[in-house]
């Protein structure tokens, strides 16, 4: 028996399988449940017990971890689509969701793909046959070369022509995978075949195209949806200017300081793009704004829906998931272009998983602590993950998206800076600090934005250890919240003990705890783990006096420094509610055990700070294994270098003995599908260096030593 | 019906009803002058408790315990803390101990000894101090080390020794080291405990040296701490002396000889920090063991108890300091026991003994209190009443304010003695756990039926205006000035008035200096001074100690009827 060519019937969608996972496959899954139909997970065996597979009405398994063997093999996709009669075939976005291929694929096997036509994104991925359909229908473009012809002397000399700096950025593919900012002439070989290289890994295809680099760009698109009767709307823009590693990380709909011109001059310009490749489904036409002329041009069409749909969804109060599914199923589109709403002002956030003072670097490691602030009409949380899941250094580092809506962008703004303080997780380094000194930079505020905004405000977004007045400050700050980590532990710990005391004892647990003519005191040793600054970890000692009434009086060691009487009251597992010189305020504590220590993560107003307390019974019997650190930077002599995430070596460019300079390039690192260039730290002589290519590195190892001469 | 006030008139009857049965009532006048006086001189007893336990608490002094600090010790008290259940409550004892006792201070004894749960299970905790003399053992130190091992002893609690200690105080050895209950019946007490079941824990924080090292030696399990402990029955000083052999204190007795080649102890701390921990966890593997009296101890406990319905705050406004003005116990009583709830045993007869039964932290309890003297009715009324105890094995609380027993013709003539002695053979042999308050005065044969420090109880606690000796002052002089009087006399000399006052005035003196609180607990016939209004709390802490251990048959001697 085999099943009918015949799936696609007239039919309406009934059930879908999402080719997807994480945040993406949970917000498809989402809607069509509202909508009464079905859904199919696919997973991988890295995410066999994810929220996407529970949250689906089934799950199919479609392979390994790596995204080549799972989310990128299509023939596992169909079959599973096969086995559980799915009709329909929601890619998501990455993984296959802009492969013709995979399109053509689905509609070959008689499953209604909801996207595009096979042939818009052909058309679309490919950057240089893009830029020429669009030169032909109208829209401009930024100057550049987009030629076949690859000769790396022809590039070099068209790169001349259009004047440094130059954009070097490969054919296919996007998110800023390959791309790089050349500066001068003399830096572009070794910039283009990175690129290459990069692009033959993340795509199969290695051609590179060039292009003018705006120094202040702004990076505006247009959300676009067409329907399969030839209707193209336009929904608006998106400002996405704020990025690092040419990604985005806070995203707004619609686009500050703009003019009604140039929002309906932009958004018909998107829609021509859209028609001329005959476009239906969700998409977005990127565009590149020079903020010195106002001058717009086309970058790219992303042929598909978006991670930063919802700011477009909270604008215009639609859901673009459904819109989708609708017109996968042949309705036109539910209005025409003067009907699409304009409400307020829209921000999302993307909450990672990365080491932001380590170049944002992506981070894998275990949610220990996990809670998202609250959704509301006006607070979305977009999130693939719960407590207790890993972030792998197999896909996308992203833990959640933050939605926010706001009568205007004043308004929307206050809601985001709030919720960044209040959005707990713990267990890995994230952005989130990073993201709320973003949105609350004064610039910011004010709509300044602009590709190189955290470039070009480093200063005052990056924590500077070396100042000094700073770094009193940031001292000050987690001094206070290890007062109040001291004073909520307590808290904790007695009222445990009183509830459920041990061996009966209940008289000896009674709070505050007796002495005889003198008052119980401890002390609590807590590791104020600095996230700006990893060689600021400071151990800060506590000393914890009970009184009478069952307050906390609590010091520090240093003698200068005037102790401070905190009361508190325990409202849930993780919740307190604590009182200090006055005030009263929301405490909320997580506690989890990592590398044989205790983690303490403490949040209160916009503050958020992380201890680690040492176990007494951590250390072993043995003498001589004590006290040795795994692979701590300071503990290696001067001049080794250590890997600063964990990844696969891609290429070595030297070898041992080489005389290199200080800041030269000596291997490249390949994590998350980005590659990373480890220079050396001083000028000097290569040694040690073990690692090849093709070799997988763990996270802090010692990648090499560079030797004085 | 809940909006039906004559319901909710009834159920408030009934309960106050139900509840009133035993219910003492408030009796203090808190308007009058002797409250406010009471008050003020009970208050400043207090605060000069308090500065001298200030002081005590300060240890060996600022310049020893900086040096104790920079070898990465922690102070003793601290060391406890680090071992206690967190959060949980440590009964201190004989915190004054060695207070002006010899002519240099010693705070504390040089040692601290204490009760409080680590993991759940209460232990004894004797914890040398560095800080004060080197932790070494004077005669007194001595003392108070074999009164912790006493009632671990008497209460089955596991002895953690924390041992950071000199050895014997060498100028007085005479004193320390040959008698029975000197430094030798220290390792004899971890022996017989040991062999009982009671684990002996040592850890081994810093020097233990000479009759020291017998502590870890003697211990069922020991941690030495890496650097600081050393376990040697001669320091370098003495072997090189001895047999010109030179070696370091590490490589002589350190941590890694005894725990890697010598077996003399067991596990290897890292620091101080590794080596509490590692006692916590003996402490938590213990598991069955010395556990045979938990059931007992926890049958009769309630968790959920009633406090007081009086402040008890109040029992500082109670005590007379003069001895000779009378108060009634019942308002002591009433502070003391679980919902002021106590219901009296006869009592209409022999009413200057006051006996009945009551609850302390929800440890069920019979309860003697002096109202006066004790006269034979009285005296038989307390024998009678420490019978129903024993046989319902119910712990007694002895609340001491005794001037003596009535003595007169009338008195000898009813058998007031043997009235008394049927008391003290009670009080003597009653097989429960018995702790002793002497919250006024103790004098006399009064002292010995109400269960004085001879008697064992389990714990035993002066509050500050309390006051000991064989007989009061002003008796004693007016006893020894007759006797002197007579001796005069017979030598033919003529005392003056003025002469004889002042023999008295002396002796008044004297015993009123030997029998001030201060004066007993410096030499240990206490177990501490305790503020008036921590007696519900000590006393509560003391018996749920004293429960740690199976019930005993209790068998009397002969009583002379």
């Amino acid at each position: 028996f085999s099943p009918s060519p015949l799936r696609k019937s007239n039919r309406r969608i009934e059930k879908i399988l999402v080719a997807n996972r994480g945040e993406i496959a949970c917000r498809i899954t989402r809607t069509a449940k509202r909508l009464g139909i079905r859904t199919v997970a696919v997973y991988s065996d890295a995410d066999t017990h994810s929220l996407h597979v529970k949250s689906a009405d089934e799950a199919v398994r479609i392979g390994p971890p790596p995204a080549r063997s799972s989310y990128l093999n299509a023939s596992s996709i169909i079959e599973a689509a096969i086995r559980t009669g799915a009709q329909a075939i929601h890619p998501g976005y990455g993984f296959l969701s802009e492969s013709a291929e995979f399109a053509q694929l689905c509609e070959d096997e008689g499953f209604t793909f909801i996207g595009p036509p096979a042939s818009a994104i052909r058309d679309m991925g490919d950057k240089s046959a893009s830029k020429r359909i669009m030169g032909a229908a109208g829209v401009p473009l930024v100057p550049g070369y987009h030629g076949e012809e690859q000769d790396i002397d022809l590039m070099k000399s068209e790169a001349d022509k259009i004047g440094y700096p130059i954009l070097i950025k490969p054919t296919h593919g996007g998110g800023g995978k390959g791309m790089r900012i050349v500066q001068s002439q003399n830096e572009f070989v070794d910039s283009f075949l990175g690129a290459q290289r990069e692009a033959a890994a993340s795509f199969g295809i290695n051609t590179i195209l060039l292009e003018k680099y705006i120094t202040q760009p702004r990076h505006i698109e247009v959300q676009v949806f067409g329907d399969k009767h030839g209707n193209i709307l336009h929904l608006y823009e998106r400002d996405c200017s704020v990025q690092r590693r040419h990604q985005k990380i806070i995203e707004e709909a619609p686009a500050p300081n703009v003019l009604n011109d140039f929002r309906s001059h932009v958004g018909h310009a998107a829609v021509s793009a859209a028609k001329a490749v005959g476009y239906h489904n969700a998409g977005t036409v990127e565009f590149i704004v020079d903020t010195s002329s106002g001058q717009f041009y086309f970058m790219e069409m992303n042929t598909r829906l978006q991670v930063e749909h919802p700011v477009t969804e909270m604008i215009i109060g639609q859901d673009l998931v459904e819109w989708q599914i609708r017109v996968a199923n042949g309705e036109p589109l539910p209005m025409n272009q003067s009907q699409v709403p304009l409400s307020g002002h829209a921000f999302e956030a993307r909450i990672y998983a990365e080491n932001v003072p380590k170049g944002f670097l992506p981070a894998t490691g275990v949610l220990h602590h996990y809670r998202p602030v609250p959704i509301s009409s006006t607070v979305r949380i977009e999130t693939g993950v719960e407590q207790g899941d890993t972030v792998s250094m197999h896909y996308d580092p992203m833990i959640a998206k933050l939605v926010v809506w706001g009568e205007n962008r004043a308004a929307a703004l206050v809601k985001l800076k709030d919720c960044l303080s209040k959005f707990q997780v713990a267990g890995l380094p994230t952005n989130i600090k990073f993201l709320s000194r973003l949105a609350n930079h004064q610039a910011f505020e004010n709509g300044e934005v602009e590709t190189h905004f955290i470039e070009h405000f480093r200063d005052d977004l990056f924590f500077d250890p070396s100042n000094p007045e700073l770094a009193q400050e940031a001292h000050n700050a987690a001094t206070f919240s290890a007062f109040m980590v001291a004073a909520c532990i307590c808290e904790k710990e007695h009222r445990s003990l009183k509830e459920r005391p041990p061996g009966g004892l209940s008289v000896w647990y009674a709070h505050p705890p007796f002495r005889v003519h003198h008052r119980a005191r401890h002390t609590m040793e807590l590791e104020w783990v600095n996230e700006n600054d990893s060689s600021g970890s400071k151990l800060l000692t506590l000393s914890i006096t009970c009184q009478p009434h069952g307050n906390y009086h609590i010091e520090t060691g240093e003698s200068n420094s005037p102790g401070l009487e905190v009361q508190v009251t325990q409202l849930g597992d993780r919740d307190f509610r604590v009182e200090a010189d006055g005030v009263s305020m929301d405490v909320s504590l997580a506690v989890f055990f990592k590398d044989r220590n205790k983690h303490i993560h403490i949040w209160h107003g916009s503050h958020h700070h992380c201890f680690k307390q040492k176990m007494g019974l951590e250390l072993s019997d043995d003498d001589e294994t004590q006290h040795k650190p795994t692979f701590d930077t300071a503990s290696h002599p001067p001049g080794t270098m250590v890997a600063p995430m964990a990844g696969l070596v891609v290429k070595v460019l030297v070898k041992n003995g080489t005389k290199v300079e200080e800041g030269q390039p000596i291997l490249v690192l390949e994590a998350m599908k980005m590659e990373h260039v480890v220079k050396a730290p001083t000028a000097g002589c290569i040694d040690g260096l073990q690692v090849a290519a093709g070799q997988q590195v763990s996270d802090s190892s010692v990648l090499f030593h560079v030797k004085d001469e | 019906w809940i909006q039906n006030p004559n319901f909710i008139e009834s159920l408030l009857l009934h309960t106050r009803r139900h509840f009133c049965l035993g219910v003492l009532p408030d009796i203090l006048d808190r308007t009058s002058e002797s409250f406010s006086l009471n008050s003020k001189a009970m208050d400043a007893l207090i605060s000069d408790l308090q500065s001298h336990i200030n002081k005590v608490m300060a240890g060996g002094g600022a310049v020893a315990v900086k040096r104790n600090r920079s070898r990465n010790k922690l102070l003793p008290r601290e060391r406890i803390d680090r071992l206690l259940d967190p959060g949980s409550s440590f009964l201190e004892l004989s915190q004054l101990a060695g207070h002006e006792l010899y002519d240099e201070p010693l705070p504390s004894a040089g040692i601290i000894t204490g009760i409080g749960p680590v993991h759940g299970r209460l232990c004894m905790f004797v914890a040398n101090d560095p800080t004060v003399k080197g932790g070494t053992y004077y005669p007194i130190t001595v003392k108070k080390h074999l009164r912790a091992q006493e009632i671990a002893a008497q209460c089955n609690l596991p002895c953690i020794y924390l041992v950071d200690s000199g050895g014997a105080f060498l100028p007085k050895q005479a004193d320390v080291f040959p008698d029975k209950d000197n430094f030798g019946r220290i390792f004899y007490n971890q022996a017989v405990m040991s062999a009982e079941g009671i684990p002996q824990i040592a850890l081994v924080l810093g020097s233990c040296t000479a009759g020291g090292a017998y502590i870890p030696a003697m211990a069922d399990e020991s941690v030495m701490v890496k650097g600081n402990g050393t376990i040697f029955l001669a320091g370098p000083p003495l072997v090189k002396a001895a047999t010109g052999e030179e070696v370091s204190a590490e490589d002589l007795g350190g941590a890694t000889v005894h725990c890697k080649t010598s077996g003399v102890s067991d596990y290897f701390a890292q620091d101080e920090l590794h080596g509490l921990a590692i006692g916590r966890n003996i402490i938590k593997n213990m598991h069955s063991a010395g556990n045979r009296g938990m059931i007992n101890g926890l049958q009769n406990i309630i968790s959920d108890y009633k406090e007081p319905l009086y402040d008890v705050k109040e029992l500082r406004s109670i005590a007379p300091t003069d001895l000779k003005q009378p108060f009634d116990i019942r308002s002591v009583i009433a502070r003391i026991v679980d919902g002021s709830e106590f219901d009296e045993f006869k009592k209409l007869y022999g009413t200057t003994l006051v006996t009945g039964f009551a609850r302390i932290l929800g440890q069920p309890v019979g309860i003697l209190g002096n109202n006066g003297i004790l006269f034979n009715e009285s005296a038989l009324k307390g024998a009678h009443f420490i019978e129903l105890c024993t046989q319902r094995n119910i712990p007694l609380v002895f609340l001491q304010n005794i001037t003596g027993f009535m003595v007169g013709s009338k008195s000898e003539a009813n058998g007031i003695a043997k009235s008394g002695a049927k008391m003290v053979m009670a009080v003597s042999c009653a097989k429960v756990p018995k702790v002793t308050v002497i919250v006024g005065g103790s004098f006399g044969a009064g002292n010995y039926a109400m269960c004085g420090r001879a008697y064992s109880p389990n714990f035993l606690f002066f509050w500050p205006n309390a006051r000991i000796s064989v007989m009061g002052g002003p008796q004693a002089a007016g006893v020894l000035s007759q006797i002197e009087k007579g001796n005069m006399k017979k030598q033919g000399i003529q005392w003056t008035k003025e002469e004889e006052e002042k023999f008295k005035a002396k002796v008044v003196e004297a015993y009123d200096k030997e029998s001030s609180a201060y004066y007993s607990t410096a030499r240990l016939w206490d177990d501490g001074i305790i503020d008036p209004a921590d007696t519900r709390k000590i006393v509560g802490l003391c018996l749920s100690a004293s429960m740690n251990r199976a019930p005993e048959t209790t068998k009397y001697g002969v009583f002379r009827m």
